[in-house]
């Protein structure tokens, strides 16, 4: 039989005490917790004016509009499933394709090229901003903090000011994508470069290389596979934000579709909607596929 | 290359590397001669992305005039912009209730998405349930609630609700169960097989296995993404007003179109601050629960 080994009771007994307080303590934060939290919830409610009968009352009306988005309203093919006649003719569910497929490669543009020239400021930034390839103290700090401020303003803000600034179109969206684009992944960017190994840096610097030299002989080349990553993760990111520019005014499908759900164009919200939700899933794909390329390639 | 510049007479150390440049040369060839087709390569993609740019900036009539005209006029807005002010002090009250909505709606919105997206993960993950067939299925339900920008939700959820706060709740819930049942799930697959393996070795149904094994390791995960999407959903929360769904967004965008620059800069700078406090404080609490700075997000 075996036997158990047990401290006497003497000893055990300041343990005991140790480990009650230990959990009474744990569980008095729980608690603690448990109650911030709560407060913090029914404040948001007030807040946010929560309603839960109305939107009890009204959930039919989610289910109908889905319903709605989904049946011709108009045409000879009222009352069917749009479904049912996915075609491009003049009364199909994909009437305006030409239209909206002009749209979306907007859409995509204004994504590439904001951020393509995000990823290009964002790229002279990042090695400032790092701490072991930074210049100075100063650069770094001023690098990080205009970094910083790029990205914490959501860029429809930048899309609304800019689209007072240059008028109406893509050009305030590609703006606006760059800009917040730039901060996003200079951030990004310099933590990549702040994880290299500095030993190829230090041989450039040793041999008499300037600091010009040293990012583009020493830190590039082991960077250069993780910055498109990210890059392509962005232009993901990206073509969602660029199908909402249009919201306020700067381009791309997203005018259409606020449009196509102010007016109610049932059938039409829906076909925008398959479409970005298409586009969306195959660019995913598509950048997935490379980078895991990319990222497999590179190690 | 060239040669390092100033260094004097050449040391030992220097003629001997020379001496073994031929050798080395032959012993790495792709990276003393890399090859003219991987060159070619590479140009042939710089050259495709920036003519892409050019057709791009072409077919989305960028003009000079425009840019030019632009930065004018950006420049003029940022000098009205100083000093910020937030005019009257009905109208700082007014900002700071909106602040305070703006935080509800994160908030909640994140909250309410966790709790939906809980179950929505184990369903999505292939460790959890086995079938091909409900595993595919509830990704791409994700995947096309994720496809869906949050504020096109907002605008969906206002005709059901109305106008107002609860709608962007609403919308930031809906956008975030994507995401969140994406990186739940995601989160899921990849533990440490040996917990589950020791729950049903000991005679665990799936029950006891998904408590006792997988819930423990996974909750500390789940608790750090979710404050990080709270963290960007306060963000998301600043302008989901735009479109009439509560919050400081709404305030935001009539600012903007009355050209009151200087309350512009007020708000804008009041959105940098709350969003700082958040990162702050989140960071903190996300430390203390894990333990440890990073959890990855793909």
């Amino acid at each position: 039989m075996t036997t158990f080994v047990r401290l006497p009771d003497a000893q055990l007994l300041p343990h005991v005490l140790t480990y009650r307080r230990a959990l009474a303590a744990r569980r008095r934060q729980t608690i603690a917790a448990i109650i911030v939290l709560g407060l913090a919830i029914i404040a948001a409610f007030f807040m946010a004016e929560v309603d839960v009968l109305k939107l009890v009352a009204n959930f039919t009306n989610f289910t109908s509009y889905l319903q709605r988005i989904f049946h011709f309203d108009s045409g000879p093919y009222t009352g069917q499933l749009v479904v049912l006649h996915p075609g491009f003719g003049t009364d199909d569910w994909f009437w305006g394709i030409t239209k909206w497929l002009k749209l979306l490669g907007e859409t995509l543009l204004i994504a590439y090229l904001g951020t393509a020239i995000g990823a290009a400021f964002a790229f002279i930034f990042c090695f400032h901003a790092a701490d072991n390839l930074g210049k100075s103290r100063t650069t770094r700090w001023i690098t990080k903090r205009l970094l910083e401020f790029c990205r914490t303003v959501p860029e429809l803000v930048f899309a609304l000011i800019f689209v007072v600034a240059f008028g109406v179109g893509a050009l305030a969206g590609v703006l606006a994508l760059a800009i917040h684009t730039a901060g996003a992944l200079g951030k990004l960017f310099s933590e990549v470069a702040e994880n290299i190994d500095m030993k190829p840096a230090d041989g450039v610097i040793a041999s008499g290389g300037n600091w010009t030299e040293m990012v583009r002989f020493a830190v590039l080349p082991q960077v250069l596979s993780n910055f498109t990553s990210y890059g392509l993760l962005r232009f993901e990111i990206n073509v969602r934000g660029a199908s909402i520019m249009g919201f306020v005014g700067a381009g791309g499908i997203g005018q259409e579709l606020l449009t196509a759900i102010r007016k109610f164009y049932y059938a039409d919200v829906s076909a925008i909607l398959v479409l970005i939700i298409v586009t969306v899933m195959v660019i995913d794909v598509v950048t997935e596929y490379v980078r895991h390329h990319l990222t497999g390639a590179g190690r | 290359m060239k040669p390092a510049s100033p260094p004097a007479p050449p040391g030992a150390l220097r003629t001997q590397a020379l001496e073994q440049r031929p050798a080395l040369a032959i012993a790495y060839p792709q990276i003393f001669a890399p090859s003219p087709w991987r060159r070619l390569l590479t140009l042939a993609i710089i050259a495709g992305a920036l003519g892409l740019m050019v057709f791009a900036v072409w077919e989305l009539d960028f003009s000079w005039s425009r840019i030019w005209g632009g930065i004018g006029k950006l420049g003029d807005f940022v000098t009205h912009m100083i000093p910020p002010s937030y005019g009257t002090e009905a109208r700082l009250v007014l900002y700071l209730k909106a602040l305070g909505e703006t935080l509800a709606i994160a908030f909640l919105g994140t909250l309410l998405a966790a709790l939906f997206a809980f179950p929505m993960g184990f369903l999505a993950a292939s460790n959890v349930v086995a079938n091909r067939l409900v595993h595919i299925l509830s990704r791409r339900f994700l995947d096309s609630i994720r496809a869906v920008d949050t504020l096109i939700w907002a605008l969906i959820w206002i005709n059901v609700v109305g106008l107002g706060p609860f709608a962007g709740v609403l919308a930031i819930m809906t956008s975030d169960i994507g995401a969140f049942g994406k990186l739940f799930s995601e989160a899921l697959e990849n533990l440490d097989r040996k917990a589950s393996e020791g729950v049903v070795a000991s005679g665990g149904n799936g029950l006891h296995r998904i408590r006792f094994a997988l819930i423990p390791q996974v909750i500390p995960i789940f608790f750090s993404q979710v404050l990080y999407y709270f963290e960007s959903n306060t963000r998301s929360a600043t302008i989901i007003g735009i479109v009439g769904a509560g919050g400081i967004g709404s305030l935001l965008s009539e600012r903007i179109r009355e050209n009151e620059w200087p309350e512009v800069a007020f708000l804008v700078l009041l959105i940098l601050l709350i969003v700082a406090i958040i990162d702050q404080v989140s960071s903190r609490l996300r430390l203390s629960v894990i333990g440890q700075r990073n959890v990855t997000f793909s």
